[in-house]
């Protein structure tokens, strides 16, 4: 098993963070994992991203251009990571915001509105969790106690009392993630 | 239990220091390679092992300190970007001429100039050609995993005492940014004064009574003494090229392609070498891990097995020299590089190989990827 992962979105939204916690609870669950972020920008106010994978086997280039899975999470990351999913992947996007949907019809198509949910639950931290909870019902491969564990790990230990509600929204991201298209 | 952590390159290389037994780091802050003074500032380093962090006052200053440093036997360090790499070269000539051991750390960035702070590979020819002036090497290692930042920093404290020569850890903002699995080892004791005078008889470690001054200097105006001198280094260099040659083979074994890269390259050559294979192509990749003394007798080897040599750097073609000395005309070797920050993909890459030596020339050429 190997599952590539690219997540973009705007700095501050938790892009590279998401990416952290998923690496972490991977490599708590014993698989190889690497994280390439697009450095620099984010830290300066512009787009983010990160390129995550988790793998049984010795992973070869943390640098990739082509993915299984693309979570989307603004406009311009949509113009530019559309394309480099692979035929048969999946993409996950937040539709706040996106003013030109995804149009591929060879890959699986979904939405999490995220943005809408955190703001409902009064809990803005956690859109990334929800977003997160929406990667994992698709694509199961971290065990829950595993990503409790990559919390612990990956959360200061100040923030360790919002591993809760951290985990209560991938709970609640799981729930609300809904199909926009299936593949042909 | 092993000791494993996630961890960035850049922080990965500042634990494997810290742990190497390290007596000083002196240093100024440029992307991508920050993380390392910030890791050693934040991790306790002094009350670990009684290790001094220094943030100096630029990068000239630095240099300096760690020729201080060594001339007295203790194991120093700086690190920095190629920018900041560039400042310190005077003081790397004058380390080179007095031949004092000490770890360097660049993690390259795009150039010329400030250039760009996103990964490059455009460092090679200073790095190993000497960007110094003078006939000097240093030993330079090209680390392509997180594991490899941290072990590489007590592989190289080891090499610089044991040649009395500057090693220079040769990465780039990619592997220093990334995080991976690192697995750490055990903490090894700093030197204490006393065992630094006795291992190291020519240390600036103050004189005793039983034997003459210690002197530091670079400086002979008698050229029949510096003939001697210069030729005592070079017999050095020619030592180290001949014990010292590290490499990578992955699928070399009936590889009938090859691709010769190093540091991140390597890592998107061996995608590529597993997306060529599935595609029935014998390809195989050959990493240096170090960048002097080069693998030249390895690669001459496989120059009579394979029908052709592909070296991908982001550079616009500075290892590809070496590998087309190594060769020496007896196979065709082509460089492809991304200049600028641009990263090469491993479908980029294998297609250029495939272009360059698989296909007539008269298909449809080679578009390079987009970003």
């Amino acid at each position: 098993m190997t599952e590539e992962i690219i997540i973009a979105g705007f700095g501050g939204q938790g892009v590279l963070s998401m990416g952290k916690i998923l690496a972490y609870s991977g490599m708590m669950q014993n698989k190889e994992v690497s994280w390439f972020p697009s450095y620099g920008p984010e830290m300066r106010g512009g787009t983010a991203n990160v390129t995550v994978i988790i793998s049984d086997e010795r992973i070869s280039s943390p640098i990739l251009n082509k993915f299984d899975t693309a979570i989307i999470l603004n406009q311009q990351s949509m113009d530019k990571f559309e394309s480099s999913v692979k035929p048969g992947g999946v993409l996950i996007y937040d539709p706040n915001g996106i003013v030109r949907h995804p149009e591929r019809t060879d890959i699986n198509i979904y939405t999490i509105d995220a943005a809408d949910e955190a703001a409902r639950l009064g809990l803005k931290k956690v859109f990334n969790m929800l977003v997160l909870g929406a990667f994992l019902k698709l694509k199961p491969l971290i065990e829950p106690e595993y990503m409790r564990k990559g919390l612990e790990k990956s959360l200061p230990l100040r923030h360790h009392n919002t591993i809760p509600e951290n985990e209560k929204a991938i709970a609640r991201g799981m729930e609300i993630v809904k199909l926009e298209h299936q593949m042909n | 239990m092993k000791d494993i952590r996630l961890m960035k390159g850049n922080e990965a290389l500042a634990e494997g220091v810290i742990r190497a037994g390290c007596d000083g780091y002196f240093g100024y802050p440029i992307t991508p390679q920050s993380e390392i003074l910030e890791y050693l500032m934040a991790n306790n380093t002094k009350e670990r092992t009684g290790m001094i962090v220094l943030q100096a006052e630029s990068e000239i200053a630095s240099i300096h300190m760690v020729y201080g440093g060594a001339a007295a036997g203790k194991r120093v360090i700086t690190s920095s970007s190629s920018p900041g790499i560039s400042l310190m070269q005077e003081g790397i000539s004058f380390m080179a001429g007095t031949e004092l051991p000490c770890l360097l750390v660049n993690v390259v960035r795009g150039g010329p100039g400030l250039g760009t702070i996103q990964p490059s590979q455009s460092d090679y020819f200073q790095a190993v050609k000497g960007g110094g002036h003078g006939d000097y090497k240093m030993i330079v290692l090209a680390p392509a995993s997180v594991q490899e930042m941290y072990d590489f920093a007590k592989l190289g404290f080891d090499l610089a005492f044991k040649h009395r020569i500057q090693v220079m850890i040769l990465s780039d903002g990619a592997i220093g940014q990334m995080m991976e699995k690192v697995e750490l080892d055990e903490q090894i004791p700093r030197l204490a004064d006393a065992e630094i005078v006795k291992k190291y008889p020519w240390a600036t470690t103050g004189k005793t009574p039983d034997r003459e001054r210690n002197i530091i200097t670079s400086l002979d105006l008698n050229p029949v003494k510096q003939e001697i001198i210069n030729q005592n280094l070079q017999k050095k260099f020619k030592h180290i090229q001949e014990t010292e040659v590290r490499f990578e083979r992955f699928m070399c074994d009936d590889a009938e392609y090859l691709f010769v890269a190093y540091g991140s390259s390597a890592r998107i050559c061996q995608k590529a070498v597993m997306l060529g294979r599935a595609r029935g192509i014998k390809v195989g990749l050959l990493r240096p891990i170090t960048l002097f003394p080069f693998p030249t007798n390895e690669l001459a080897r496989l120059a009579k097995q394979v029908k052709g040599m592909q070296a991908i750097e982001m550079s616009a073609g500075q290892m590809v020299e070496d590998v087309r000395l190594s060769v020496n005309g007896a196979v065709p070797v082509e460089h492809y590089g991304r200049l600028g920050g641009i990263i090469p993909a491993p479908d980029e890459v294998l297609n250029v190989l495939e272009q360059n030596f698989i296909h007539s020339k008269k298909e449809k050429r080679y578009e390079p990827a987009t970003y």
